[in-house]
């Protein structure tokens, strides 16, 4: 039994953990219920990123030997410092996931330190090995991946060549979602452009709801996302007629005759694998990280309105990330000030650190950092 | 102006001296049993919500409250940590409320107060702890003191309402304070969470002695005191209720109207910004967005449960914050939304509210 159990975990370890830099000693836990915590920074049901980790936790409700809790609209103050030490003093909680991506630094690294027999996983990926506490994960995934299948579909399927993205900070990571989506899109129709818009913070409705309509008022006919809940941008696109493409969570119900697909966490898949190295007792790696090919984002099932090309091209574009043999960024790629950031020859493939602190846009996206 | 001061307050004086012991402590004993009164029929209704709108047990609902927020060692440090920047915004909305002036814009000056405490800190990074500390407290009671004395200034010289002003300010403070970490105030190490440069650990502020709880909790309990003694026991703070009594009879007892106004908006602003240096120092580390997490909002409900006193904000604020910590257990283990706790906070400022008429019918009736 407890062979066998080793042998599934070491097939799920292998396949999660990409890059491996340290791991958390978990013995103390096998065989035993295993208590887990788990801390959103808004509502668990906002068709977005919180939703997309409530859906994780979800997951683990079919393993009877786990008890998970859940709070949500924690911000990022001493208030998640204050859930977390709850948590772990009211609930007996052995396993933290603080998803919001600022609860890590100082909240979880200061309460790490004091409860050095807790394992605290944070959504984001900035474990540093040797400076940041053992005790600490962090598992991230390239969901860039996603919106370059999306980018590909929506590439094909605009009338106006015109594609929009509401952006909510231009951060590297969401600079990198809209760099990958435009050369998705340009690499199946090298006529389109993508019009940025940045709401300035993750949850604006009112400005989200604006920037569409701007948008669509310019002829955009596909409009796609990186703020926090995407429910407004996703519903006014189906009002007004024009293609949406998700972000975070399946949106699909939000608008069934226009969504087309979207970029999507697959939390369920990693927090189970986790849940499973924690029941073996195995060591958790500090730093966990993939993409299509991992499983740790996918692509939404494509709607009603995407054409038959459009699919295969969608299909084509994802089969070959998911082998992880191909590159994004692969040169010659000019940023939009006709600069060229990545020279013939050259390529960074997904787990580049330098693709990490990316600061600029590619050529074909109107709007500035 | 000391001579005017001296002339109004004689009638005052001698009427006080003509109340008995007795009577002083039957007001002593209206202004507790009242607000207390209050709040007790606030959780009743709210027991009555439950029944009605969840399956939740208000019994069991109160005893989480209770152990979230009071029930150890453990709960009681959370609500101090909690209540730490509360008792200093709750501060700005309650001194400008003795001139009469309704200020809600604590979230404003609280932000810039940060903002200045972080630029302070990392230049000056390296100078000795107890240096930087100081003049980050310093740069954040300025920046913030600045911050409601142009609501302040606005409203004497410009007749603006500086409800309105300040609110707007705030929404300022939280749009310059987002474009400095993301422009030109921006860590260039901060990649992902922009924020300006760390002000060093080495100057963070520390806990109090045998607690878990920052120094900011003192700061707060200390500033509350020094507005209560200054409102209550000196010149200056006289004036200003002279002013909130009846502005024109202040301008014909010649009060520097405009420059007290100036001053305690001032003051106001320093109480909050010293709440956003004390959020920076002492939690944050450094300035980013998440410096605007709402306490000047609620600094504004405490205070109008407080009845604007500055000794009652300590109370109030901690009734608000071991509320505040319940939330998380509420959610946990009685399956309530995040919202109940706005639900408590929202019935018990009402009753509070409504119980304002009740003051001084005793004396009416005897």
């Amino acid at each position: 039994m407890a062979i066998n159990r080793r042998q599934m975990l070491k097939t799920a370890g292998v396949s999660l953990a990409l890059t491996q830099m340290g791991s958390i000693a978990t013995s103390a836990f096998a065989a035993k219920t295993v208590n887990i915590g788990f801390i959103y920074v808004g509502p668990r049901d906002d068709y977005g990123y919180n939703q997309a980790h409530f859906e994780g936790k979800q997951s683990l409700d079919k393993m009877d030997w786990i008890k998970a809790v859940d709070q949500e609209k924690v911000p990022e103050t001493t208030d998640v410092q204050e859930a977390m030490e709850s948590m772990i003093k009211l609930d007996n909680v052995d396993v933290l996931f603080p998803t919001s991506f600022g609860y890590f630094d100082p909240h979880i690294l200061k309460i790490a330190k004091q409860y050095p027999e807790k394992t605290f996983l944070h959504c984001g990926g900035l474990y540093k090995d040797g400076v940041h506490p053992k005790n600490v994960g962090s598992y991230f995934g390239y969901i860039d991946e996603a919106q370059y299948v999306s980018g590909v579909v929506a590439g094909l399927m605009t009338k106006s060549n015109k594609l929009g993205f509401v952006a909510a900070k231009p951060i590297p990571q969401v600079l990198r979602n809209i760099n990958s989506l435009t050369l998705g899109a340009k690499s199946v129709n090298p006529a389109i452009t993508t019009q940025v818009i940045f709401t300035g913070d993750w949850a604006m409705p009112v400005k989200e709801a604006e920037a569409t309509n701007s948008m669509i008022s310019q002829g955009i006919d596909f409009i796609t996302m990186h703020v926090d809940s995407p429910k407004v941008v996703v519903e006014t696109c189906e009002r007004k007629g024009v293609f949406v493409g998700g972000y975070h969570a399946n949106q699909a119900k939000l608008a069934p005759t226009k969504y087309l697909t979207g970029a999507e966490w697959n939390w369920g898949k990693v927090y189970t694998d986790y849940a499973k190295m924690i029941q073996g007792g195995s060591k958790i790696p500090n730093l966990v990280r993939g993409g299509l090919k991992e499983g740790v984002v996918k692509v939404s099932p494509y709607g009603m309105a995407v054409s038959e090309a459009a699919r295969k091209a969608g299909d084509a574009a994802k089969g070959a990330l998911a082998s992880g043999n191909f590159v994004i960024y692969k040169g010659p790629i000019k940023d939009n000030k006709g600069k060229t950031v990545i020279a013939a020859g050259k390529s960074y493939p997904q787990t580049d650190i330098w693709l990490e602190s990316m600061n600029w846009l590619v050529e074909g996206v109107i709007g500035q950092v | 102006m000391s001579q005017d001061s001296v002339l109004i307050s004689a009638p005052v004086a001698t009427e006080n001296a003509e109340r008995g012991a007795a009577e002083s402590a039957l007001n002593w004993l209206e202004r507790l049993i009242i607000p207390v009164g209050a709040i007790l029929i606030g959780f009743a209704i709210f027991a009555v919500f439950l029944l009605i709108v969840t399956d939740a047990k208000p019994l069991a609902v109160f005893e989480s409250i209770y152990r979230a927020g009071f029930g150890s060692w453990f709960s009681v440090q959370k609500t101090l940590i909690r209540a730490a920047p509360l008792l200093l915004t709750a501060l700005c909305v309650a001194i400008p409320a003795q001139l009469g002036l309704i200020i809600i814009g604590a979230e404003g000056a609280l932000v810039m107060g940060g903002l200045a405490a972080a630029v302070t800190g990392f230049q000056l990074n390296g100078a000795g702890p107890m240096f930087v500390i100081f003049a980050m407290a310093l740069a954040g009671m300025s920046a913030g003191g600045f911050w409601i004395a142009i609501s302040g200034a606005l409203k004497h010289y410009r007749g603006v309402n500086e409800t309105i002003s300040s609110l707007l300010l705030t929404y300022i403070a939280i749009a310059l304070l987002n474009h400095a970490v993301s422009g030109p105030l921006r860590d260039p190490e901060s990649l992902n969470k922009p924020a300006t440069p760390p002000i060093g650990d080495i100057n963070m502020l520390g806990n109090l002695p045998g607690m878990n709880v920052h120094a900011g909790l003192l700061f707060g309990i200390i500033a509350c005191m020094i507005a209560a003694f200054m409102i209550y026991r000196t010149v200056p703070g006289f004036a200003m209720r002279v002013i909130g009594g009846n502005v024109r009879a202040a301008q014909l007892a010649g009060l520097a109207v405009g420059q007290i106004t100036l001053a305690a908006c001032f003051c106001a602003g320093a109480a909050a910004g010293l709440a956003g240096m004390v959020e920076v120092a002492a939690v944050q580390g450094s300035a980013s967005a998440a410096i605007n997490a709402g306490y000047g909002y609620t600094g504004i409900l405490i205070a109008f449960i407080a009845r604007q006193n500055p000794i009652a904000v300590i109370p109030a604020a901690l009734l608000l914050a071991g509320i505040g910590a319940a939330s998380g257990l509420l959610q946990r283990s009685h399956g309530l939304p995040d919202a109940t706790v706005l639900v408590i906070q929202g019935i018990i400022f009402l009753t509070i509210l409504a119980s304002e008429t009740l003051y001084g019918r005793r004396r009416t009736s005897t």
